[in-house]
């Protein structure tokens, strides 16, 4: 790939999805644009370039966007930050939220929909303490082909092995030929929204838990912090936000600060 | 470091699950049958096992459920690893004692997940 090819799909796809595509990542870009090429009878990616600066054909420049910024995901994936929602920030839920008995929560890159149905299951698996409760679970990512498949809830036997222990698989799945598809007891307690995480979060309306993991380190600085103040102001005082093990606030909010003893876990600084 | 079982009658899948064990710091042994492989742990109980389900001489299934009537046979952590992938055959697996099943084909990191996921790890 030409350097100036690179550099204008980099540019194209860091304004529209704050992904940060350095030059060491062109085979990336490569491996993942020529099936996009391939699939529209292109003949190859400076085909496919030159159409995108040609800036006529918007869902060329959509599926290219697809392709970059989908990531593969697992059910409970690391496991250690589920056990400490359902060992930790679930029950102070069930205890502050008594009165009005409904909580939200965001997956802000739900992707194909493994980390909100583990909370689903999770959820499912609490449910004689959460009867008469409200619980929403609403899951966004900017690619629409992958949140099609999140809400289809059908998963091939290599993905659900990807993290969901058996008894849950017979539990929440149902086999379906060699697919396993997500039952209506978890299917039904999640929503899925297309959102830019780089747009105003404000219309999602208000949360008490977001999960944002392992989606900031694609970002640049300006980028990350502009998405994590945003969801500082969709949280409650007590509210927390999930983050990849990998991943730090450090210098690039002031907004959250990490919760002692919990991995990834962080609240707001204004809290305390 | 904890010891882990091979039992499948495959050779290439032994050699393939040692290689992966071993990188998850198992101590490896191996048994082409569910017979080998009860006598194995007679000899010693392992921490884990990782278990076939179609073997000649004896399978899978049979020699779980008669491993876990060995004394200390409660003990080890049992994974099924095995192309039989429908419900009735992981509902019959899970109530004679195994605690985690793979459907084959299978990587390193769906090893490395489900054993994690079982405490192994």
């Amino acid at each position: 790939m030409k350097p100036e090819d690179f550099d204008f799909i980099s540019k194209l796809i860091n304004e529209q999805s704050g992904l940060v595509l350095t030059r060491d990542k062109a085979y990336l870009l490569e491996s993942r644009l020529m099936p996009v090429a391939r699939k529209r009878g292109l003949n190859g990616l400076e085909d496919l370039i030159a159409g995108m600066r040609a800036r006529v054909d918007k869902e060329l420049t959509q599926e290219v966007m697809e392709a970059m910024t989908t990531n593969e995901s697992f059910f409970f994936r690391d496991i250690k930050p589920f056990e400490i929602f359902r060992e930790n920030i679930l029950p102070h839920l069930l205890q502050s939220r008594a009165d009005k008995k409904s909580f939200r929560i965001w997956c802000a890159a739900a992707s194909s929909g493994q980390e909100p149905y583990s909370l689903a299951i999770i959820l499912n698996e609490e449910a004689s303490k959460l009867a008469g409760w409200r619980t929403e679970i609403v899951g966004t990512d900017i690619s629409v082909d992958i949140l099609n498949k999140a809400k289809a809830g059908l998963y091939s036997q290599f993905e659900v092995q990807r993290g969901l222990p058996i008894q849950l698989l017979l539990k929440y799945f149902t086999k379906q030929g060699d697919m396993w598809q997500a039952n209506s007891k978890i299917a039904s307690m999640v929503q899925y929204k297309e959102y830019n995480l780089l747009d105003s979060l404000l219309p999602l309306g208000k949360f008490d838990v977001v999960f944002c993991r392992n989606v900031l380190i694609y970002f640049d600085q300006k980028n990350k912090t502009k998405v994590l103040e945003g969801i500082s102001t969709l949280l409650p005082d007590d509210g927390v936000l999930f983050m990849g093990g990998a991943e730090t606030v450090l210098g690039i909010s002031d907004k959250f600060k990490p919760v002692s003893g919990q991995r990834g876990v962080y609240s707001l600084t204004r809290n305390g | 470091m904890k010891t882990c079982l091979i039992v499948d009658d495959s050779k290439v899948i032994r050699m393939v699950a040692r290689k992966i064990l071993q990188e998850l710091e198992f101590e490896t042994i191996e048994a082409a049958d569910g017979k080998i492989a009860l006598e194995a742990c007679q000899s010693k109980m392992p921490e884990a096992v990782l278990l076939d389900w179609n073997m000649p001489v004896m399978s899978g299934i049979e020699f779980l459920r008669e491993m876990r009537a060995l004394p200390g046979g409660d003990a080890p952590v049992v994974v099924f690893c095995t192309t039989e992938n429908d419900i009735e055959h992981i509902q019959e697996a899970i109530e004679a004692g195994a605690n985690e099943y793979i459907m084959k084909p299978f990587d390193s990191e769906i090893i490395q997940v489900k054993f994690a996921q079982v405490g192994l790890l």
